[in-house]
């Protein structure tokens, strides 16, 4: 469980987003997460975008950690605990669409290498799209929406997949991104009656279903997530609406 | 599944297993989602007069035989945690666990508790990990029997005190908490712990050392319990380490009247409190038991 890896590449993605690569032999699947620790600063939780022998995780900078993170390089060791969480279940699913709001397209290119499924990512702007180019090595249709429209589709990713899974017909949509594009993914996947599987976000502090902060109502985000179907989300009452900060304090979301 | 009906003091509960403090009672969701695990009861996540964060990430790490976490007792506080109880006492019996700096914030919180519904105290004069509370105020008998006093003062409900390990003898303090008024002993709280990273050259948790639980403190867990059950008058309640049934009935027959579950939650899941119930349930039968109070302390005999 616990790692200590080199990393053997950094690739920049964007103006505030690099890829570290490192090797490691415990086995992962698409949407299967690890802690990573920053010495000094945090340990925070990172999707894996890839989920082979070499693994890597995908990083924007937002903060202190994130910040961190993007100082180190190619041969520096970095510690992770994992990979943790349940991952997306693929079997047996034909037809996928996935949606990627912003960097949430890490979580999703372990699941669209696998399957080559089509893929919507959407960002604010532009500059903020990543990972477009990966995808398109295993997909075939890989569709831009830019809310500013200043590249693809002039809309949120959401619009974008409604008018997809209309025309195309998908048997599962899975999607990572901002809570509350995940809150109107799921609702439009319900009007549409298509199945869905979420990868959601929440403060963690053990990564591994003990401690119990990153609770939505009383599942694990750690543990029991980080995704979960159509019908779990159903039953979600703080899904899209609150979460908890570090101390277990409410935090409404909208 | 009557069988394994147990009394702790006043107290009865359904099943002997309960909830360890820390594991999955910060929420009342996760508390009520406990319950339909099969446990008898929760302990709350430590409760302080003020929402605090704890320490900062890294506060936890796997090991060979189980955890080491510094969590440093993070929880949203006393105003906040009122909910929180409610939603979980309407389906089960909810212990809420607190600290304090010093005897009247003790007595302070655990006034509250009982005015939230909480059906007894745990006081935690153990935590390893956080300045100024838990086990730098557990360490001294005579601030656990100030404390545990105050508090016995303040509140009608049963008091538990949880007690540390990190001591030369936990008797002396199981004896000061039964010199306070204590109507229970919980034993014990995670052993003192650090792990370093070598490459890196540096202590993993940012409080550089923590507090070590799970399947490798069961032997200390089950020592401690053994000592003070010979020693003390009032009941013991059993923790450290247990994820089956061999595990909980190790810890009965040791003197606990019931037993404490945190880690397992991490390693077996939720599920954990049900598996030990059907586990003890045949080993009962088996071997002609038909209470749980009939096993608790039969190594001594």
């Amino acid at each position: 469980m616990n790692n200590v890896v080199k990393i053997i590449g950094k690739t920049r993605e964007s103006h505030d987003t690099f890829t570290f690569d490192f090797k490691s032999d415990i086995p992962a699947k698409p949407g299967q997460f690890v802690m990573v620790w920053i010495p000094g600063v945090d340990e925070i939780p990172m999707s894996l975008s890839k989920t082979g022998e070499v693994k890597s995780i995908t990083v924007k900078g937002i903060g202190e950690a994130t910040n961190a993170l993007h100082t180190m390089n190619a041969g520096d060791y970095m510690r992770i605990r994992g990979p943790y969480g349940n991952g997306f279940d693929l079997n047996g699913k034909k037809k996928i669409l996935a949606v990627a709001g912003g960097v949430g397209a890490a979580a999703l290119l372990p699941a669209i290498a696998e399957t080559g499924c089509d893929t919507v990512i959407g960002a604010r702007t532009e500059k903020e799209i990543i990972l477009d180019k990966q995808a398109k090595d295993y997909s075939n249709n890989v569709w831009i929406s830019t809310d500013d429209g200043t590249r693809g589709y002039h809309g949120n990713a959401v619009e974008l997949a409604k008018e997809k899974i209309i025309s195309e017909k998908y048997d599962l949509v899975i999607g990572c991104g901002p809570e509350i594009m995940l809150f109107f993914l799921h609702k439009a996947c319900k009007e549409l009656k298509v199945d869905c599987q979420l990868s959601l976000e929440r403060h963690m502090k053990c990564g591994t279903g003990v401690c119990g902060c990153c609770v939505i109502d009383a599942v694990r985000v750690c543990k029991d997530g980080p995704v979960f179907t159509s019908e779990q989300l159903d039953g979600l009452s703080d899904f899209g609406n609150r979460k908890r900060d570090e101390c277990g304090c409410i935090i409404n979301l909208r | 599944m009557g069988k394994l009906k147990v009394a702790v003091g006043k107290l009865n509960f359904e099943f002997p297993g309960i909830v360890a403090s820390g594991i999955m009672d910060e929420t009342g969701d996760s508390m009520v989602r406990m319950f339909k695990s099969g446990a008898g009861a929760v302990v709350t996540k430590s409760i302080g007069s003020k929402p605090r964060p704890g320490h900062s990430n890294p506060t936890f790490t796997e090991v060979e035989c189980g955890y080491v976490n510094a969590m440093g007792l993070p929880n949203p506080g006393i105003d906040m945690f009122e909910k929180e109880i409610k939603t979980a006492s309407s389906e089960g019996p909810v212990i809420g666990s607190i600290f304090g700096g010093d005897e009247k914030e003790f007595a302070y919180l655990a006034s509250r508790m009982e005015e939230f519904g909480a059906v007894a105290v745990e006081l935690n004069l153990s935590c390893p990990h956080a300045a100024g509370y838990g086990a730098e105020i557990g360490s001294d008998p005579e601030m656990i029997v100030s404390v545990v006093s105050e508090v016995k003062s303040s509140v009608d409900i049963p008091v538990w005190a949880k007690l540390t390990p990190n001591t030369s003898s936990i008797q002396a303090l199981g004896r000061a908490a039964e010199k306070g008024g204590a109507d229970a002993v919980v034993a014990i709280n995670t052993l003192k712990a650090m792990v370093i990273c070598p490459e890196l050259r540096k202590p993993v948790l940012s409080n550089k050392f923590g507090g070590l639980s799970g399947p490798g403190i069961k032997p200390v867990g089950v020592r401690a319990v053994y000592d003070l059950y010979s020693s003390l008058n009032i009941p013991v309640i059993g923790v450290g380490g247990i994820t089956c049934w061999r595990d909980a009935a190790e810890y009965i027959m040791a003197g606990a009247s019931a037993y404490q579950i945190g880690s397992a939650i991490g390693i077996t899941g939720p599920e954990v409190f049900n598996e030990i119930n059907e586990g003890l349930v045949s080993f009962m039968k088996e071997h002609g038991y038909e209470t749980v109070k009939e096993m608790v302390g039969v190594a001594h005999e």
